[in-house]
């Protein structure tokens, strides 16, 4: 899996759609361009949804793992 | 450089059911999610959808479809799908309550959002509330009973809005 380091972590897990996108577009717009923000959920849907967020609203997914503690994501703020 | 044009969602939300609520509030905040500028006028029975205290039901004799399983007890148990025919949903009293009730704790039990904290997550992130002044009249609803930020308007109101939109949906 790829790890780096996260300038913040958002628990998403055991939330279900479309909240796990709603709290992520809340975490990134508290954050700077730049920033990297670490992302964990339980929803298999977030894969594809996190996908389609990301790519509408210009943030950068820089990875998506399924790990032993979930669906991580790592976005950065564009 | 001059900013992106932002796509825009226009909903009309006509049903006052719980099923039928999640729709329009459920799209709404995830359109707005994804930095699209969002509208939604409520009319008819989805006018209800409005009000400061939220109270609608779902109706399991209309959606023959509706999975009839318990929210509680041993996952076997849960797993179970009740084949009640629509005779006895019909008439046994209190049933539509029961399954409200069922559909609530399961959803929150798989972590979906509750129909007030999507509504509240769509005031928070700016979407269009827009109330039909002519089903207020019909209906005899006052402005006090809705929460605050709502606007009022008609047909045009709304078609003003969704004529410059990318996705119109009728729920």
């Amino acid at each position: 899996m790829t790890e780096m380091n996260a300038d913040q972590v958002l628990d998403c897990k055991g939330l279900n759609c479309p909240l796990p996108v709603i709290k992520t577009k809340k975490a990134i717009d508290g954050m700077e361009p730049g920033q990297i923000l670490k992302m964990v959920a339980t929803d298999p849907g977030s894969k594809n949804d996190i996908t389609a967020w990301a790519s509408r609203t210009g943030n950068e997914l820089l990875s998506g793992d399924q790990t032993d503690e979930g669906y991580v994501y790592f976005i950065k703020k564009s | 450089m001059s900013e992106p044009k932002r796509k825009r969602l226009a909903i009309i939300a006509s049903q006052g059911t719980l099923d039928w609520a999640y729709p329009p509030f459920l799209l709404a905040s995830t359109a707005a999610a994804m930095d699209m500028e969002v509208g939604v006028f409520f009319t008819f029975y989805g006018l209800t959808l409005l009000n400061k205290e939220i109270d609608v039901k779902v109706a399991p004799q209309t959606n023959p479809a509706m999975p009839m399983k318990m929210p509680f007890g041993p996952k076997g148990f849960q797993n179970i799908e009740w084949p009640i025919p629509n005779i006895l949903a019909n008439n046994i009293p209190g049933y539509e309550t029961m399954a409200t009730a069922f559909m609530k704790k399961t959803f929150a039990k798989k972590g979906v959002a509750s129909i007030e904290d999507l509504r509240e997550m769509c005031v928070d992130m700016g979407v269009r509330l827009i109330g039909c002044q002519m089903t207020m009249d019909v209906f005899g609803f006052g402005e006090d009973q809705f929460i605050d930020g709502v606007e009022l308007g008609g047909a045009a109101t709304f078609l003003e809005f969704a004529a410059d939109s990318d996705i119109s949906l009728f729920i």
